[in-house]
């Protein structure tokens, strides 16, 4: 038999993304529960029955009841979504915010770029704890205000990211060639300058997430958040805080949803780093 | 012919920290259609300068043109707005980069950045674009140009990318071409590939090009006139022809002597090595009094280390600024 394999360049092999693969499965489960958690859940997040208070996990309640009889688990499939759509709207709108003022400050410089950068170090200064404490006694604790806070949080650090990578790639001859063929500055940074940044933007950004969920079910613990009795998890944190030691698993479950949430940003952000920039380790 | 670019009296100021000098001094030259004017000079002569400047690239504030007129169909760009500098270039003045692997977007298909330019300043659509860049893809010899139009910049090899770029410099058929040391970052072989292929597109265009470049090889086989550049200024500026038979500046004909020819190695001379030319270029902010080729000069006597000698016609359309000229054919 004369079978010619053909000679192939030998194409480096890169181990499977582990962390990319793991993100990408938990977050799609976390997407799920937040859009159809009223259909999943085994019982209504809300009804209270005060013949099963503080109850152990048992069958009819996988992971136990709280202190006014409400089903933990069913609480922890609704309450995906607040925890979820918050930290994605920080980050989206942390993204707006951020890009925009970091692309403008980088791409032209100069007085501007000296406005922009005074704007973000002040903002800086203000912790997000003390601004979402703000907020809530004007506006009141909300959901709203909470994604405000926390995306006041994220955009000085990801306008100084943008401004950097900006400041780099203005110097590339690619955008001296843009300018030679007659093209605008907004058409140059939207179209030459800020489609290269975007790699650094995306893992920066899904790192945020992983951040906002933290931040998020601090700030709800402390009460300044979605109030009771919406199942948000770092209400029931704080709700369930008089029970640490009657009854643990209060405390446990929402803990650990908190956990693989962060988790699962976190190995998303990673993996994408792993993905686009293969050079730096993770 | 009239001229369709006229240089007038350009002067480049440059700022680096504590002192200012002309990086480009009292520079006259024109252009005219069709025609392929040659910049020649050693790193650091103001060459690039020059055609930033024409370009209006200058990094201000840095650099900035401190006197002259850069007349272009009855327009001084030296003193255009920002707007209408926007719609002629691209589109009436195209620039050559020197860098293929840096001047294309490696983010963005090369046929959408050329389709690009294209839309912008001839509003057709991306239909009619694209059809547009497959032609000119095909004028500048790019193979397969209908796949090639999707690929990306990583996907090309050097000799391709720079063929982009040629192609983007010429996709609004401009008036005047700047190419700057087009072909010195590629390999040998492709060099005079791209040569043959800038030089037949620019003749079918017809555009008015200045030609930068350090390799008087590449202006042996391109250009019509040339003008050499030395410490910021034109010291000789002839056609080609006569600046090979009859250089008149010392500086020139040291640059000509410093050319390997095959032909000769058979007979090589006694010490079998290059003529070349003693020392370094003065600092442009050190300048001699007098003439600034002086110090290096084997010509040079008094007068020249005293007075600056002006631009002034030799023969004909040749020029040089020499006290001393060199003899011979003329």
């Amino acid at each position: 038999m004369h079978e010619v394999t053909p000679a192939r360049p030998a194409r480096r092999r890169r181990g499977v993304n582990v962390f990319l693969w793991l993100g990408v499965s938990l977050l799609a489960v976390f997407a799920l529960l937040a859009l159809f958690g009223e259909v999943v859940a085994p019982h209504d997040p809300n009804a209270q029955d005060l013949f099963a208070m503080l109850e152990p996990p048992s069958a009819a309640h996988l992971l136990g009841t709280d202190n006014v009889g409400r089903d933990i688990l069913s609480r922890i499939i609704v309450g995906t979504r607040y925890t979820l759509s918050i930290a994605l709207a920080s980050v989206l709108f942390a993204g707006i915010g951020g890009v925009a003022l970091g692309a403008i400050a980088g791409y032209f410089g100069g007085v501007t770029d000296r406005v922009v950068t005074g704007i973000i170090d002040l903002l800086l200064t203000v912790p997000n704890i003390v601004l979402a404490i703000a907020i809530a006694s004007v506006a009141g604790s909300s959901a709203t205000g909470l994604t405000i806070a926390i995306t006041a949080s994220f955009i000085p650090p990801l306008a100084r990211l943008v401004r950097g990578r900006v400041i780099e790639l203005a110097q590339e001859d690619f955008v001296a060639a843009s300018i030679t063929v007659g093209m605008s500055h907004t058409r140059i940074l939207l179209r030459h300058i800020l489609p290269n940044a975007a790699t650094v933007i995306i893992i920066e950004l899904s790192l945020n997430a992983g951040q906002a969920v933290l931040i998020g079910s601090a700030l709800g613990f402390l009460g300044l958040g979605v109030q009771p009795p919406a199942p948000e998890w770092g209400t029931m944190l704080g709700a369930s805080r008089e029970y640490l030691t009657m009854a643990p698993h209060l405390v446990i479950a929402p803990g650990i949803a908190i956990s693989l949430l962060v988790l699962a940003f976190n190995a998303f952000g990673d993996g994408l780093r792993d993905v686009f920039d293969p050079g730096s380790s993770s | 012919m009239t001229p369709l670019l006229s240089i007038q009296d350009l002067t480049v100021e440059l700022s680096a920290r504590d002192r200012t000098f002309d990086a480009v001094s009292d520079l006259s030259f024109t252009v005219a259609r069709g025609e392929v004017l040659a910049l020649v000079g050693e790193s650091g002569s103001g060459k690039s300068m020059t055609a930033l400047a024409i370009m209006r690239l200058l990094p201000e504030p840095v650099a900035r043109i401190s006197k002259g007129r850069i007349l272009f169909d009855e327009l001084d760009l030296a003193a255009a707005s920002e707007a209408s500098l926007r719609s002629i270039r691209g589109n009436r003045i195209g620039l050559i980069f020197q860098e293929p692997m840096t001047s294309l977007n490696p983010s963005m298909r090369v046929g959408p950045q050329v389709a690009e330019a294209l839309r912008l300043h001839k509003g057709l659509d991306a239909a009619a674009a694209r059809r547009r860049v497959e032609e000119i893809f095909e004028q500048v010899r790019i193979p397969d140009p209908k796949r090639r139009f999707d690929d990306y910049p990583h996907q090309m090899s050097g000799g391709m990318r720079q063929r982009v770029v040629i192609a983007l410099a010429l996709a609004c058929d401009p008036d005047v071409l700047i190419a700057d040391e087009p072909t010195t970052a590629l390999d040998v072989t492709t060099q005079a590939q791209i040569l043959e292929t800038f030089r037949d597109l620019q003749a079918a265009v017809g555009a008015a090009t200045i030609l930068i470049t350090h390799d008087l090889a590449v202006v042996a086989e391109t250009a019509d006139r040339v003008a050499v550049m030395y410490a910021g200024r034109i010291v000789e500026e002839t056609t080609t022809e006569r600046l090979f038979a009859a250089p008149q500046h010392p500086y020139t004909h040291g640059l000509l002597g410093s050319i390997p020819h095959i032909a000769e190695a058979g007979r090589a001379t006694e010490r079998g090595r290059l003529a070349e030319i003693p020392g370094t270029v003065p600092a442009l902010w050190a300048l001699p009094r007098g003439c600034a080729f002086a110090p290096r000069c084997p010509r040079a006597r008094q007068r020249c280390e005293d007075e600056r000698p002006p631009l002034s016609d030799m023969a004909p359309g040749h020029r040089a600024a020499c006290w001393y000229p060199m003899k011979g054919a003329a």
